[in-house]
């Protein structure tokens, strides 16, 4: 009895919160908009039944949005702004990871906590501080015109640029914390026997520490990507009009035009394209735990 | 002890400045005197004072850490139940939907999330408030909450709670007094977390709310979107500072707790 209560108060929870609210959105996905409150038909109703509720629903808006040439331009620029920034955050974060492995033992909790420090300070105010550097006037600008290498100031707010800069930056932690715990597990007499087979430093580099961290260098990635996929706060401060990221997208949809059917198809397509990544990460995760024991 | 070859002191200084200016800068310009975030005009604390009298910002203070301290307290007890059943309960109907509703969470998009918590609300018809933030809240850090605290319950030692129960212990008894104890770290730090992701989160309170609660980062958010204000840096730095003298202070507190606990080990280890 107690057993059961252990597991349902929990699962129960999770169902009506996490679960349903997905169904709602499927069906709300293949319905239509409407002048009423809530804006969308058909409202499901008990009397008419459920098969006369079925038969009003169809597909519609996911027509729409493969008719509508925005919805694709949205996706396809969302996933090359992900993927680009999941590439850049590596090639920043790769050398932070490496030197914190290799730093002295009694150094290590100390750069631990940098890296996790900023995690914990709002995601909001850490895209702000990126407002006041990058604008026309700002720190940025006034630094590189004061050394001379530029006449006049660079227009970096309000492009797809910064969206760049803020999505490495505020995803960054995600990226160093994974790969060091991989590098710091590493054997270093591995790279020592590489060196004394005949290997250069670099290609012991190449063949022995980034095969060994490999794990940490693909769970870092997805969970860069994944959450950069549908990032809203980033691309509405740091971007202009003309970048175009899908979580923005749904959010006007949502909040400026007040379609609900085609905000929850934008939605529903939206997971239909992270599922690979995410399944993918848990197949990846569950191999890091089966290698570690 | 080997030397930190100078690629790796190169590369350290560079991603730490990468990482800490932006927030110095921010900081240092709370307490610039022009109106402007960009030309440093001088010392002042002036938009502290202001901050204080901003009645509504205060106002979304309070609801922001309300609901995070309610959500996040709901969260800490659902999660490390979950947790509990994910380690201790073997095989029951409908397991693998459970983990996958423990960690899917985890990585789904805000704003997914955030929609269709909205048409949940809409569709039974409740009304938006402090209330629907708490649950939408309460949902999303119970998952983090459970990893942090599986991930320690999975290392923890069955036979001790089974030797509490050997020695007379009812099954509550032996949670309460033998594994609670030890697990009160990860409870601790699944709380903090939640706590923090409740805190922080703009994307989700921005759909699950009504006009009557406003949490902190919906008016910073509509307060920034226009541009930089000084105030704005106030309130960035004192959130900053708390979180800072947070985070090393419980880092501290852990590091004193694991010395005294290894203390205790060696001792008894000696006593035998």
């Amino acid at each position: 009895m107690r057993r059961f209560v252990l597991i349902a108060v929990p699962y129960v929870w999770l169902l009506a919160l996490f679960l349903v609210p997905f169904v709602i959105v499927l069906k709300i996905s293949l319905s239509d908009a409407a002048i009423a409150r809530p804006p969308y038909v058909p409202q499901f109703d008990w009397v008419e039944g459920i098969w006369a509720f079925l038969s009003q629903l169809d597909f519609e808006n996911f027509t729409w949005l493969i008719e509508d040439d925005l919805y694709w331009k949205a996706y396809l620029s969302s996933l090359q702004i992900a993927l680009t920034s999941t590439l850049l955050t590596l090639i920043v974060g790769y050398p932070i990871a490496y030197g914190m492995a290799r730093a002295p033992q009694e150094w290590r909790p100390t750069l631990m906590m940098l890296v996790i420090l900023p995690f914990w300070t709002s995601f909001l105010i850490r895209v702000y501080a990126w407002k006041g550097i990058l604008s026309n006037e700002g720190f940025l600008n006034q630094f590189l015109m004061w050394t001379g290498l530029v006449s006049e100031p660079l227009q970096i707010l309000n492009t797809t640029t910064a969206v760049y800069i803020g999505i490495v930056y505020t995803y960054l932690p995600f990226m160093i914390l994974p790969i060091y715990a991989a590098l710091e597990r590493m054997d270093d007499s591995l790279i020592e026997a590489a060196e004394d087979l005949g290997c250069s430093r670099m290609s012991a580099f190449w063949l022995v520490t980034i095969p060994l961290s490999k794990g940490g260098i693909i769970a870092g990635c997805f969970l860069v990507f994944i959450p950069a996929m549908g990032e809203f706060v980033i691309p509405s401060l740091l971007g202009g009009s003309d970048t175009l990221m899908i979580g923005k997208v749904l959010w006007e949809e949502f909040f400026s035009n007040r379609d609900w059917p085609v905000a929850s198809a934008v939605a529903v397509i939206l997971l239909l394209i992270l599922v690979v990544p995410i399944v993918l990460f848990q197949r990846n995760q569950q191999k890091e735990q089966e290698g570690d024991a | 002890m080997k030397r930190l070859s100078a690629f790796n002191v190169v590369s350290l200084t560079l991603g730490f400045a990468f990482l800490y200016i932006p927030m110095l800068i921010l900081i240092l310009f709370s307490f610039n005197e022009s109106k402007l975030v960009t030309v440093w005009s001088g010392f002042s604390t002036k938009w502290y004072g202001e901050l204080m009298q901003n009645e509504a910002m205060l106002q979304a203070a309070w609801v922001t850490i309300k609901v995070a301290v309610i959500s996040s307290s709901i969260a800490t007890v659902l999660g490390t139940m979950a947790a509990y059943v994910m380690v201790r309960s073997g095989r029951f109907l409908g397991r693998t939907l459970f983990s996958g509703m423990i960690y899917a969470p985890l990585v789904m998009p805000e704003v997914i999330t955030g929609l269709s918590l909205l048409l949940l609300f809409i569709g039974i018809g409740l009304d938006r408030g402090v209330l629907t933030i708490v649950l939408a809240h309460t949902t999303f850090s119970m998952c983090y909450v459970s990893v942090v605290v599986s991930s320690r319950l999975a290392t923890f030692d069955m036979s001790l709670e089974e030797a509490a129960r050997d020695l007379g212990c009812s099954q509550a008894q032996a949670f309460r007094l033998v594994t609670l104890p030890i697990i009160a770290p990860a409870v601790v730090s699944g709380w903090l977390l939640a706590f923090t992701l409740s805190l922080d989160d703009l994307v989700i309170a921005s759909f699950t709310t009504g006009p009557a609660a406003t949490t902190l980062p919906i008016k910073i958010f509509s307060a920034v979107r226009l541009g930089v204000s000084p105030e704005i840096n106030a309130l960035s730095t004192i959130m900053i500072g708390i979180v800072t003298v947070g985070v090393i202070s419980a880092s501290l507190v852990s590091k004193r707790a694991l010395v005294k606990q290894r203390r205790e080990e060696q001792e008894a280890v000696r006593a035998t």
